[in-house]
């Protein structure tokens, strides 16, 4: 789900520490290192990288692109190659036969199984295109927020690894703890009162 | 500060406090509500709420839906002893609406519906509606950071145990 559908879902994030000045280039220069590559021609079946708000399947981090008054404004691409079991298995007997046939013998051996399953995989990883998925995410940098636009976690695990490799700066996932003891603003007595809490027992 | 995993958790009944919370100052204390925005806001619970029960080792869980369902059965899981995982809310401010579910362990936010913005038909539309849109969001985001400020500062205060759930657990057995 994006930014501009008619219902969102979000994560909310703190963002540790402050970037390299000028900010603005450092941004484009982190996200034009940390592109989505084109997994198309290539044999991996998955890969992860930013993109485009605007132009998801035409990446273009070029001057301040991605900001938009000031958020940066930009998304998490996760393009994944999926090679139905079936097919594989379909591959795998045709080959099989034919091994056999050059051979002249009744059966393979598994380590011969299992290396035609993985040619097989392989060769049919290399055709099939990957499918592309898309999250947008918004970036307070002043408030040190940032949205993500999914709930998914492991798209969630995927961000907060590739931002962190990208930008040297930790997210931290805003779930009630954390949101208490980061983002309330308590005292230090609160704080310390909210480590020493357990649940209530509306019952007795 | 706790490993988030650990801290994830071992906090999780703050999620479930705090929407169990919610539910009865919706139901029973407006006033809290109003008074915390700059602007006359109404919040009433949506057309879901999702509880469960913990006994033993096996877990009930109880969905209430519908835009007109009933909340008793809710509140006799609460008396039991049940807990509010999802709470659907639905928020009016100044004629318009957001509907939206809050997810008590994590407190996500799922399905936020915010009023309708125009159609996007151009590139130079693009950058109006994002801000736009960040804009409704931010309405509601703010709504749950106050409401959630609120619980918590009760939460960590003796007013929790000395004066809010015995008035919680009065409107559990009413």
């Amino acid at each position: 789900m994006g930014l501009l559908s008619s219902s969102v879902s979000i994560v909310q994030y703190r963002v540790e520490g402050k970037l390299e000045k000028p900010v603005i280039e450092t941004v484009a220069r982190c996200l034009k290192k940390n592109v989505i590559p084109d997994v198309d021609e290539d044999i991996a079946d998955r890969t992860v990288g930013w993109t485009s708000f605007d132009k998801p399947f035409n990446p273009d981090f070029d001057g301040s692109s991605f900001l938009i008054g000031t958020y940066f404004v930009f998304s998490l691409r996760i393009d994944k190659k999926t090679v139905p079991t079936s097919l594989i298995r379909k591959h795998c007997a045709m080959e099989t036969v034919k091994r056999l046939a050059a051979t002249g013998r009744k059966y393979l051996s598994r380590d011969e199984k299992s290396m035609i399953r993985e040619q097989v995989t392989s060769v049919l990883t290399l055709r099939i295109p990957a499918t592309p998925n898309v999250y947008d995410l918004i970036w307070n940098y002043e408030e040190s927020s940032l949205w993500f636009f999914s709930t998914l976690k492991s798209a969630n695990e995927e961000l907060e690894t590739l931002f962190f490799r990208s930008f040297q700066l930790p997210l931290i996932r805003l779930f009630p703890y954390t949101t208490a003891d980061l983002a309330m603003g308590l005292s230090d007595t609160q704080r310390d009162n909210l480590v020493k809490l357990t649940a209530t027992d509306f019952t007795e | 500060m706790l490993d988030a995993a650990i801290s994830y958790n071992r906090y999780k009944f703050l999620g479930y406090e705090y929407l169990t919370w919610l539910w009865f100052v919706i139901e029973k204390d407006q006033d809290r509500i109003r008074g915390l925005g700059q602007e006359p806001a109404d919040l009433e619970i949506g057309n879901r709420i999702v509880l469960e029960n913990k006994k033993r080792d096996a877990v009930e869980s109880i969905t209430i839906k519908g835009d007109d369902a009933g909340l008793e059965e809710g509140v006799l899981a609460l008396r039991k002893g049940g807990v509010v995982t999802e709470l659907n809310l639905s928020y009016r401010a100044a004629d318009q609406d957001w509907r939206f579910t809050v997810k008590a362990e994590s407190l996500h936010m799922a399905g936020l519906k915010c009023p309708k913005t125009g159609p996007v038909e151009s590139e130079e539309d693009m950058e109006g509606a994002v801000l736009e849109k960040v804009y409704l969001c931010e309405k509601a985001v703010q709504l749950t950071h106050d409401l959630f400020k609120e619980f918590i500062r009760l939460r960590v205060s003796e007013d929790w145990d000395k004066k809010v759930v015995p008035l919680m657990r009065q409107w559990m057995r009413s």
